[in-house]
Order: structure tokens, then sequence, then C-alpha cells
């Protein structure tokens, strides 16, 4: 298993020591070397992912390549995550392709819901199997793959081309990007989570207005963040049209790290002159926020919402938002009370072992006797895929990442964006409403 | 593909924001048969412009061409249903990549988003970094491909590409 992190371990960072932050330093150990943002360089990968939507059509690419093996069999994670368990017979074929394609190419990290032990959505599964260490470069084939920089290392997005192309190769091509240093001013307040800062940041952004950015979190809310929370905040980063978020491991990712036996890089320290671009986000008594339909980054303060927003169903899942402390924040927020009639709570625990320290908590029990559909983990209704998609003129209430026209079923159908909180208040509402006043 | 032959089309507007799920929503990414993909293309853009997508179209677009999923089926099915290029205002960072790793020139031109209208026909030449519209002889200039992705295009690719990296390594 350490051998995986070589590369990682063994970076040297930009030659003409101009100050940099992550991001740079990161690209610049893995070949980039002192490229200038704009330009284009071949870094090396320390890990490539994908999934059973991203993975039927890298494979194929793959075999056309003429590959007859990839870079390093150790080095690559194939998760059955979107369509899982199986919702048709495409979607069955879809996940044999990524089983075959681990059989034949001796890729042992392979995990599918109820076919391995451990088994989830992807974003959430990598850190927790300790595969996501600090000071590496992960290409997956997924636009969240951003959500790794909680632990301090660069994940990147791509399509699946790129990712037969790195299966092949272990490295992609990528454009440098300008850094983009956020700045946290103040302490959010009550009822707010990881959640509320990046709706903050896109809040600011819009939602291209980081593109081709690489986002860098700062400040001492930043520091103090619980590692679920950094997740959320690192997965929403693609919302701002940046191609990733980071943030340098604090005392909560490095315990995270040592129990999993994932070994620390302390050479990786973020100068702080070394952005193209500072952007000062205040959070100081931040509300919960809500990112109102079609667009994620179409942010306002809960109590700026209209009253009375009637909600067909409830969504707490997904790569962003599935974890322990949100499933936590979903029952602190119902705070006893059953799931309003007319209202569906979907919740789908973002991997099997958040699913099961749920239920040694007493929250899946909790959540299921006040009325909750418990869905298995997956990317299930987060992106229309199933389990849980929305009717012609029905509203959502979701704790996931995007709310385009549609997301999550008919095109239609809106999709409201918060924390884990606000969804369990609003739950028990069958209405959005503010957990400060309920 | 190589940039010396100007690629040439008839414009179809879309709008700014245009995302991965208006492109192809979510619930076709069971499928992986491009001409499949295709009947599904921008089915949920309004008002609608599916019917108009076909041989030697220049799909338009305004800001964030492409932004959300990385789902390459979005660009499969724009592939397959015979567009000629993308021009837009921006892209999205992945959507840009999977164009033009499928082998799609995708090209940022704001003025041409600005000025062109719906139906015109154009010409695309890369290597001059000009759209032309021979109608009127109105000329646009965008930034020319970096070598690299002059490279990929002229590949037909990065398959290709790295087919030949692959060769030239002397491994599969």
């Amino acid at each position: 298993m350490h051998r995986l992190w070589e590369v990682a371990l063994s970076t040297t960072y930009r030659s003409d020591s101009r100050p940099a932050g992550l991001t740079t330093k990161i690209l610049a150990g893995h070949g980039a070397g002192d490229a200038k943002p704009g330009a284009l360089a071949t870094v090396s990968c320390d890990l490539v992912m994908m999934n059973d939507v991203s993975g039927s059509l890298a494979m194929r690419a793959f075999e056309r390549m003429g590959a007859v093996r990839v870079f390093d069999p150790e080095r690559v994670v194939l998760v059955a995550d979107h369509f899982v368990p199986a919702k048709d017979v495409r979607s069955a074929e879809l996940v044999a392709d990524l089983r075959r394609f681990a059989q034949r190419y001796g890729i042992e990290h392979y995990y599918e819901l109820g076919r391995t032990e451990e088994a989830g959505i992807e974003h959430t599964l990598l850190p927790e199997l300790g595969l996501i260490a600090p000071g590496s470069l992960i290409a997956g084939g997924d636009s969240h793959t951003c959500t790794y920089g909680a632990f301090g290392a660069l994940g990147l997005g791509f399509g699946s081309t790129d990712i037969a192309s790195a299966l092949a190769l272990g490295e992609v091509w990528v454009r440098m990007p300008e850094t983009i240093r956020i700045e946290f001013v103040g302490q959010p307040g009550p009822w707010t989570a990881g959640k509320d800062l990046i709706l903050a940041v896109l809040r600011q952004t819009g939602s291209s207005g980081a593109a081709y950015g690489a986002l860098e979190f700062w400040g001492d809310v930043v520091d103090e963040l619980s590692v679920d929370d950094r997740m959320a905040l690192c997965n929403m980063a693609i919302e701002s049209g940046a191609k990733s978020g980071i943030c340098a491991p604090n005392a909560a990712v490095l315990e995270w790290l040592d129990a999993r036996s994932v070994p620390r890089v302390d050479a990786l320290v973020a100068d702080e002159e070394g952005y193209d671009h500072v952007l000062r986000v205040d959070v100081d008594g931040l509300p919960p926020l809500v990112a109102c339909p079609p667009d994620p980054a179409a942010v306002i303060a809960i109590d700026e919402l209209p009253s009375g927003l009637r909600l067909d169903q409830v969504y707490v899942g997904n790569c962003s938002n599935g974890t322990l402390s949100d499933l936590r924040q979903l029952v602190a927020g119902l705070a006893g009370r059953r799931v309003a009639r007319g209202t569906r709570l979907m919740v789908v625990p973002a991997s099997n072992a958040i699913h099961r320290a749920a239920m040694t908590e007493g929250l899946i029990e909790t959540l299921v006797m006040a009325g909750a559909v418990i869905v298995p983990p997956t990317c299930g209704a987060c992106f229309g895929g199933h389990m849980g998609i929305l009717g012609r003129g029905e509203r959502a209430l979701a704790t996931t990442n995007r709310n385009f026209r549609g997301r999550m079923g008919h095109a239609d159908s809106e999709v409201y964006l918060s924390n884990a909180a606000v969804a369990g208040a609003s739950a028990a509402a069958g209405a959005i409403v503010d957990p400060r006043a309920s | 593909m190589n940039g010396a032959t100007p690629l040439a089309g008839r414009v179809v507007r879309l709008g700014d924001d245009v995302n991965t799920d208006i492109v192809l929503a979510g619930e076709y990414l069971n499928m992986t048969d491009p001409d499949e993909l295709a009947l599904h293309l921008l089915e949920r853009f309004e008002p609608p412009v599916a019917d108009r997508i076909g041989q030697g179209t220049v799909l338009l677009a305004g800001r964030a061409f492409g932004g959300g999923s990385s789902r390459e089926q979005a660009v499969l099915a724009i592939v397959a249903r015979g567009v000629t290029a993308l021009v837009a205002a921006s892209f999205a960072r992945i959507f840009f990549r999977n164009a033009v790793n499928l082998g799609l020139p995708a090209v940022e031109c704001p003025d041409a988003w600005r000025d062109v209208a719906d139906g015109d026909e154009v010409t695309i030449d890369l290597a001059s970094g000009t759209l032309t519209r021979p109608v009127d002889g109105a000329v646009w200039s965008f930034p020319i491909p970096s070598p690299f992705v002059a490279d990929l295009l002229a590949a037909g690719g990065l398959e290709e590409w790295t087919r030949q990296r692959l060769a030239s390594l002397g491994s599969g």
C-alpha cells in the first residue's frame, strides 16, 4: 500500500523558489516544473479513478489506444457508485464492464455496493480507505474529484478519454491554473457548516468567476474545520468554474491520516504570498445559505427566501454532504419531529462505513422512525440517476452540489441546495425553513 | 481536421451557462452508443434547438459552455450529430478538454457570441484564428489553439495521440 505514495513523497517543488500555493507546488512536483499560468504541462498521476459512468467509455478508448496494461494496477481505483444497485439492464452492464476491467488488468481497488465490503460514493470512499494523501495528484473521471483538496491533495476531474490516456500513460495534460487564495474572515453563525462556506464563496464568484483557476481555502475557520466539512467545502469548488479546491491539512486531517497510516508530507507548505488573486469572503455571523435553482451560485441567506416554499422531497446525501456529520446535523434539524406529511425525506449515507456508524449511533433508527427513507450508498438521484427522481413540477431541497434545470429529474422540477440541518428542519416543516427559527 | 482546411457550418445559437446536464441529461448516462446518446442532445434546452443540429452545425454559446459534470457522453452526442465546431464566449474546463480530446475544435470567441446570428453560415480557420461570415465578409479573431491542442486536433483527438505515444514508447 505504501508504494502508492512514492511519487507524492518524492516531489520536489519549484526550482525558481518563487512563493507558491499548494496547487502550484503539487503540479510542479509532478512534472510541471516552473510552468506559468496558462501554459500546458504534462503531470504524473499518483492515482487514477473512474466510476461506472465514466468507466465504460474510458476502457473502450483505452483499448482502442492499443494499451495492453494500465500504468500501475496499484494506482488505479474503480468505484461503481452512480447507478448502483443497478437500476436497469444497461446500468448492470456498465458495472459489469468495470468489474471485467478490474479482473483483466489486475486492479485490486475495485469497489461495488453489495459485492465488496467497503463501498460507497467515490469521493467519500477513497479518503475513507486511506487512498488520498496530502501532496498527491489524483485524476478522477468525475467532476467532483476536487473533493480530495480537503486532505491537501490535488484532485482533478476529467472526462473518459483523458482517463483512458491516464490509465495507459500515468499522466495527464493540464493547463497551469491561476491560483486564487480564498481568505475566509470571521466565524460563521449557528446552524452553518462547510456547505455554507462554499456557498458563500459561490455567492461572490458566480458559476464561472473562477474559470480555469485553482481555489485554495485559508482562514481560521478552515483551520478549525472537521474533515467532513472540509470535504463539503472543497467538493463544490468546481461550481465556481475552478478546476480544483484545496486546503492545507489541519489537525483533524492529520488525525484522519494517522488513523489510516497515510504518510504526512511535512515539506508541503503553502506560501501566503504565492497566489495570483486573493478573494476575501466575510463569513462572520454567516446565516445558513441556500442556492436557488437553476444555479449553484444563485446563493441567498435562508431568511431572504420567500416563505412557504413547499417541498415534495428532501434529499440528504451525495459526495458533498452525505457524511456522518451531515446525518447528525439532519437529526439535529429534525429536532425530534416527524417528516411532514406530503414530503419525502430520502437519506443516502455516502458509504457503507458511514451507514454502519450511523446505525451504531442510533441515527438511522431515529431517521426511520421519523419517516425517512434510507437509500443505500449511491450517487442516486443527485444527478438524475435513480432513487428519488423528481416528477414534473416537484420541488426538492437537497444537500447535493448541483441544482441545474432538470438535474434530479423532470426539466420542470426544482432543486434548492442547503446544509443538512436546514434539510432536517425543512423536512419536518414540509417547506424550506430556517433551523434557527424552528 | 488539420488547421489547414477552414471548417464551415451553419450556426445554432445557444445561451449562457449551458451546462452538461442541459447538453445531455443524467438519466441517459446509462447509454454508451454515440448515436443513441445523440437522440437526446440538448433535449431540455429552451427554446427547442435539437432538431436543427446536424451535419455541418457550428454550436455557438455564451459564457461557461459545458459547465458542471465531466460526462464525456455530452460531447460524444455532439460529435455523433455531425457538429463541425464549438464556439463560445468561454468554456468550462472539462468540457473544453473533452471536445478537443474527441477531435472537435472548440474556440473561445466572445465577439462572435456577441455578433453572429442564429442561422449564419460561417467558416473557422484554426491556423489563423479567424471566424468569417462569407455573406458579408465579417471576420472575428480568436486565440489560435496552443501547439499541443493543435496536435491533438490534427491527430483527431487524444485517443490517436496516446496510441502514437504508446507506439513510440514501444509498449502498450
